[in-house]
């Protein structure tokens, strides 16, 4: 014990910290490009170019985007306080970032396959709201705490109908263990608890849409009403940080769906036979394996920047109403429904 | 890092912030501090392999609970002054309580009959395949199944209780009702003119 034991755990903690930055780097660059992406795309759909200048047909703007960020003066409120509104955009980004944890990759790939990683999951994502509470209170400011409130009240109302749609998910599966879920929902496209779930898989793609403070849910930023919401104090690098937490929870919603219900790494053409398989480019293209899953969360991703560019903002009590009186019954009933299924042994996915 | 280490880390914050929660003047931030002992005493519950209750501690205390007090402490805007006021006066009384808390206390957890390494030996460590949410799936509905019923029944009421009491219909509160605003139909809004183009001079 001792030093001893401290040494010989030394080479396991530089293999989690090297498979931590395997998972972090990259997202970070994908939460770049993301930006990037919903800019260029939202500009297509309003028929305009997005952004063109930077580099080679604009390549290059998320990274001059940051570099503009980070040499910017970071302001602090004079009547803010200042160890909270230092502390918010951390608390934000954090959790995001921590939930990767659990997330499978591939068959095998995940840093930590524990047994609990769908509660793992909710709990770090109910303690992102705190970024948000946080940053609106501290900023000592009427617009940011405004955004703080509504932001709050719409995290907690969300969660609910998520976590249900969770629960079903878990039923259906017969685990909590993300690596299990998707490898109960192997035997192709049809498999896939998009189809059995389907009620559940809506309510949860929205709710993830809502907890994200994504248009239409951006109440708590509002920039018609309350110019930015919680964030309306910060400048530079504590803005950026906002901006990539906001990002990054997209992307991990996204993943998290196409984990959960679209069948996560595995193929839609599953049940080839072995001789295509075998074939040298083809054959690990259309197995399973990490690029599904990549091409599954872009899919989703897409689909966030189409709301954007669809929807107008939700009014404040719609919010309310369709999180309490919509979703919350639609999950309840799925969750009996699914019950009588598992007990009943009627439907062929789910023994 | 051998789990004694983590520990003794995880109880040190643990304790600082249960000290600060009861001393920071700000509202805010002792339910910040509140916060931070529950996610510490999360973690601690994760070294014991109770990692269910470890995970719903932090999803409904951190995540819900706590959200919604400082939801309220953060609109109620409590100035730490009167907070303060009589602190000499009350001070008898208040060690008074504390003293006979933390003498019941040595009674049940110190002596060696009800709690001690004795009647509790060290628990062993169970392998990875332990599942903690599936161990507690299993009693809790088979062998506790009417106490937990009971238990969301009384929740169930306290939740019904809550909003009755709260709830006030008000004659003269004028709401929207979103089954009408849903069913209106063109014709209920908007009415085309025909009208004669204008002419200039």
């Amino acid at each position: 014990m001792g030093a001893q034991g401290m040494l010989e755990g030394l080479p396991e903690v530089l293999v989690i910290l090297a498979k931590i930055f395997a998972i972090t780097l990259p997202l970070l660059g994908v939460v770049a490009y993301l930006t990037f992406a919903e800019r260029k795309i939202i500009g297509y759909m309003q028929v305009r170019l997005g952004p063109n200048r930077v580099g080679p047909r604009g390549w290059l703007q998320p990274i001059a985007d940051a570099l503009k960020l980070l040499t910017k003066e970071i302001i602090l409120p004079s009547a803010s306080s200042r160890f909270l509104f230092l502390l918010a955009p951390v608390l934000a980004i954090a959790p995001a970032l921590a939930a990767w944890a659990v997330v499978p990759f591939a068959d095998g790939m995940v840093l930590a396959s524990v047994d609990a990683g769908v509660l793992y999951v909710l709990a770090m994502s109910s303690v992102g709201v705190y970024g948000v509470i946080l940053a609106g209170w501290a900023a000592n400011s009427r617009y940011a705490f405004l955004g703080a409130m509504r932001s709050a009240a719409q995290m907690i109302s969300y969660e609910i109908a998520m976590g249900f749609a969770l629960v079903g998910v878990l039923m259906a599966a017969g685990s909590l263990n993300l690596e299990k879920i998707v490898l109960a929902q192997q035997g192709g496209v049809l498999s896939w608890f998009w189809l059995p779930l389907a009620p559940l898989f809506v309510v949860y793609f929205v709710a993830g849409v809502a907890e994200t403070n994504r248009a239409p849910f951006d109440v708590a930023e509002g920039e018609s009403e309350l110019v930015a919401g919680f964030h309306v104090e910060y400048s530079g690098m504590g803005f950026a940080v906002f901006f990539l937490a906001e990002y990054a929870n997209m992307v991990l919603i996204a993943a998290l769906t196409a984990v959960m219900f679209l069948g996560g790494w595995l193929s839609p053409f599953e049940g080839l036979p072995a001789e295509v398989l075998g074939v040298p480019v083809l054959g690990p293209v259309l197995g399973p394996g990490l690029h599904w899953l990549a091409a599954k969360t872009s899919l989703l991703l897409l689909l966030f920047l189409w709301l954007r560019a669809t929807f107008p903002r939700y009014r404040y009590d719609q919010i309310m109403r369709l999180g309490w009186k919509v979703f919350i019954p639609v999950s309840l009933l799925w969750i009996v429904v699914l019950g009588l299924a598992i007990t009943t042994r009627v439907a062929p996915w789910l023994d | 890092m051998t789990p004694v280490v983590l520990f003794y880390l995880f109880a040190g914050i643990l304790v600082f912030a249960g000290l600060m929660v009861v001393t920071v003047r700000n509202p805010v931030h002792a339910a910040l501090f509140l916060v931070l002992a529950f996610f510490t005493s999360a973690a601690v519950w994760m070294l014991l392999e109770a990692e269910f209750l470890s995970l719903a501690l932090v999803l409904v205390y951190v995540g819900a609970v706590m959200v919604l007090f400082l939801f309220v402490v953060m609109m109620l805007d409590v100035q730490g002054a009167p907070l303060r006021q009589g602190f000499i006066r009350y001070l008898p009384v208040g060690a008074l309580v504390a003293g006979v808390a933390a003498l019941e206390l040595y009674l049940v957890v110190g002596s060696d009959r009800l709690f001690g390494s004795q009647a509790f030996p060290l628990p062993q460590r169970a392998g990875a395949a332990y599942s903690n949410t599936q161990e507690i799936g299993a009693v809790l509905y088979t062998k506790y199944v009417y106490p937990f019923e009971i238990a969301a029944v009384i929740l169930l009421v306290a939740i019904v209780a809550a909003i009755a009491l709260s709830l006030r219909r008000r004659g003269d509160a004028r709401s929207q009702r979103p089954g009408d605003q849903v069913r209106v139909r063109r014709e209920d809004r908007v009415r085309l003119v025909a009208m004669p183009a204008e002419k200039g001079e």
